[in-house]
């Protein structure tokens, strides 16, 4: 048991690009669930669109990185219209399936054999963020100390992904305090109030979902340049539960509350990962009830433990207010 | 002659900077989680370019003696249990081109189960493809087969799904662990039939286990988690959340105790296909089949002629105005949860016959038990018979016209369509949409 590892490893995970980029999607979905009531479970729709839609445009379509992220960003408006202009007048229980419905068919059409000539099927498309590492000014080499340390290109990940992160908790702060911000609450809040003082309630609606698929998709862009690498498996429902959790853990309705959840989450989260591999790898674990290979499944289970017990102990999260969750009946 | 002498002490000073050239990549596994402590080595013709060992983070970078062409091999050795490279022969990457200069990132793709064919994302699999080649006169040849296959997974999709529909009636809750409660049975019946540390029962007898074990579960549920949190008064939507945790925690324990590898029961696998005109079946799947529908039938028999389904009924109708007629409303809550748990382990079990024995079995059917239950209309018992039919049978027999690995998709896209011309569902009432 090396105890130094175990907190290097957390650490790492807690600061680094993936935490990031969680931190990025949970705000969009903070501005769907936590701002606007909206329970939108195919987050990792957005994302799946965000990220092919660059991998496709600059791997199999050779175009320049700046259209690829274009492409990235016009699909989630896209998706977030399609999916938007016919779900949003449903009950709030209907729009959940829908959006996971609508997130597998995603994931389904991108993984077919049909589809592979442009999305590489079930084996998804590499090395389409060469032109990205090209422009990285950091230099090779591992920076840090000891076993906490980042390689280069992690690193540049990571500068891009926390200042995308700080500019939209500022985006946030500045849009909840507008005019627009009170309205979309007013909505969460009570819909029927707002549309009797004749706000266009669809519309707003409909524009929470076009900003927060766009932060989705910014974030599944990140993951995909990050792993340079798109697989279709990957954008599985669980992301979806993910980014709830980290944003329940954190505070859902709160500028920071992602982000704070989005750290803390990857913290234990490794934390737990790398303690059961040192435990196991001490022989402090018999092999016999948690071999190596599934600390990954024991992980998931200890999330959705977390989930239930964060819903039903302190649904505000670190920094919400109880008072202002909408979790009651909507 | 000063500058060259700077440059020849400068460049092994700068090491692997961006003056020369390396191959550098992170390794993942299928779940996106770095894989540490892999050796990966570069090659030109016969010999060693370099090699490293992949960081904690999944890193590795290979610095690189001169530009051209290398072969970069990932030692299968070095990997970790259970995984394995994407593709046959994808551990070895030749003629990767590194130009002078530049750092090159290179990836290699792990599967957890065992590698595919090496000819790569063109193969056909499991009879799919693409559509068949024959027009008109093809597809009325595999019509009435499919739509018998159509029943079949149709009807096991309704028994797993009225449980999900009355539960939803009786208490409001959209339990996304239904599916767990499919797995479960599956799992229990397989380690009571199949495993070899259990009693190896024949498969009858450990289906009847398997059922009161599922009813047992459902009311432990209930008592143990879901009347409490109501009694605390918890919204609907936060229990809607707390049952995705407990999906989650559900699902991967069976991952943890059943393992990955999807696995047969120990009876009735291999069978002779009963062939009937254009029609063939297994006796297996035809006895699946009426057993689903005698089992539905029995469950709105129940409904509609019992006391105990008119209280559920009732109960779904108007809670308050059941209660303040005497009904024992937790008691009818219980009993739905019983009779939910039984169906859906049920369901399990002829879902793993039918198929194979997998720890995502259940969740992979949520989706369609969903679809199944808003075609229906949310809360109704009998639409979701007709729902779960349509879902099963839209979705075998879009494999006429469109691949076969599409078949899901379809089935959640007559879901979308229905919500937008008819959010009630088929049989719902007007009043139960939004």
């Amino acid at each position: 048991m090396d105890v130094l590892t175990i907190l290097a490893d957390a650490f790492r995970a807690a600061l680094g690009p993936e935490a990031a980029i969680y931190a990025l999607a949970a705000i969009g979905l903070n501005m769907h669930f936590g701002y606007t009531g909206l329970l939108n479970f195919g987050q990792v729709g957005f994302m799946l669109v965000g990220a092919y839609g660059a991998a496709v445009a600059v791997a199999t379509f050779s175009a320049p990185l700046w259209a690829g992220i274009l492409a990235g960003v016009a699909l989630a408006v896209v998706l977030a219209l399609l999916l938007g202009i016919p779900t949003l007048r449903l009950r709030a229980d209907y729009l959940a399936i829908t959006t996971i419905a609508a997130g597998e068919i995603l994931r389904y059409v991108y993984r077919s054999n049909f589809a592979s000539p442009v999305t590489g099927g079930v084996y998804g498309l590499t090395r389409f963020g060469d032109p990205l590492y090209a422009i990285n000014p950091i230099p090779a080499g591992q920076y840090g100390f000891g076993e906490f340390a980042y390689s280069s290109q992690s690193l540049w990940i990571m500068v891009i992904s926390w200042s995308l992160v700080a500019l939209a908790c500022v985006l946030m702060y500045l849009l909840i305090r507008s005019p627009w911000g009170r309205v979309i609450r007013s909505v969460r809040e009570d819909e029927d109030v707002a549309r009797s003082l004749g706000k266009n309630v669809f519309g707003y609606k409909l524009q929470s979902l076009v900003l927060g698929g766009v932060l989705g998709a910014i974030g599944g862009m990140l993951l995909a340049f990050y792993a340079q690498a798109v697989q279709p498996d990957s954008f599985n429902p669980v992301v979806t539960f993910y980014l709830y959790t980290l944003l329940i853990l954190g505070g859902a309705g709160r500028v920071l509350g992602p982000v704070i959840g989005s750290v803390i989450f990857w913290f234990i989260l490794v934390f737990t990962d790398s303690f059961l591999r040192q435990a196991i790898g001490a022989g402090l674990v018999p092999d016999s009830v948690i071999s190596a290979t599934e600390v990954g499944a024991v992980r998931f289970a200890l999330v959705g433990l977390g989930l239930m017990l964060l819903m039903i102990y302190r649904p505000q999260g670190i920094l919400g207010s109880r008072r202002e969750m909408m979790l009651g009946d909507s | 002659m000063l500058a060259l002498v700077m440059w020849v002490l400068l460049t092994p000073l700068t090491g692997a900077s961006a003056q020369s050239q390396s191959v550098h990549g992170t390794l993942r596994g299928p779940d996106s989680m770095p894989v540490a402590g892999v050796k990966i080595i570069a090659t030109r013709g016969t010999e060693d370019a370099g090699k490293a060992t992949t960081a904690k983070d999944g890193t590795w970078e290979i610095s690189l003696p001169a530009a051209g062409r290398y072969t970069i091999t990932l030692d299968v050795s070095t990997l970790p249990d259970g995984l394995n490279p994407a593709r046959e022969g994808s551990q070895t990457l030749r003629g990767v081109p590194v130009p002078a200069g530049e750092s090159r990132a290179v990836i290699f793709q792990l599967t957890a189960g065992s590698p595919a064919p090496a000819n790569g994302p063109g193969e056909e699999r499991g009879g799919g493809g693409g559509p068949p080649q024959n027009t008109v006169l093809r597809w009325l040849d595999e019509l009435p087969q499919l739509l018998v296959e159509g029943i079949k997974f149709g009807s096991i999709i309704a028994i797993t799904a009225i449980g999900l529909s009355l539960i939803f009636g009786t208490t409001g809750l959209i339990n996304f662990a239904h599916g767990e409660l499919v797995t479960l049975g599956a799992t229990v019946a397989f380690v009571l039939n199949a495993s070899v540390i259990g009693p190896q029962l024949q498969l009858i007898p450990a289906t009847l286990v398997t059922i009161a074990f599922g009813a047992l579960f459902g009311a432990a549920l209930e008592l143990g988690l879901w009347k409490p949190l109501r009694r605390r008064g918890i919204g609907r939507i936060q229990l809607f959340i707390v049952s995705i945790g407990l999906s989650l925690l559900i699902r991967h324990l069976i991952l943890v105790l059943f393992g990955s590898r999807p696995q047969p029961y120990a009876d009735y696998t291999v069978q002779q296909e009963w062939q009937w005109g254009p029609v063939s079946i297994a006796p297996r799947d035809f006895v699946i089949t009426l057993l689903s529908l005698l089992a539905l039938a029995g469950v709105g028999l129940m409904l509609k002629r019992t006391r105990a389904g008119k209280a559920i009924r009732a109960v779904s109708d108007n809670r308050d105005l059941a209660e303040s007629s005497g009904i024992d409303v937790s008691r009818v809550i219980r009993n739905v949860w019983l009779l939910a748990g039984g169906l859906a382990s049920l369901g399990g079990v002829f879902f793993g016959l039918a198929q194979l024995v997998s720890w995502d079995m259940g969740f992979k059917l949520l989706l369609l038990m969903f679809a199944a239950v808003i075609l229906g209309g949310l809360g109704t018992a009998y639409g979701v018979i007709a729902g779960s039919l349509v879902v099963g049978i839209v979705a075998q027999v879009s494999t006429i016209w469109f691949p076969v690995e599409l078949q899901n998709a379809w089935a959640l896209v007559v879901l979308i369509l229905v919500l937008l011309a008819r959010p009630q569902g088929i049989f719902g009432k007007r009043e139960r949409a939004g």
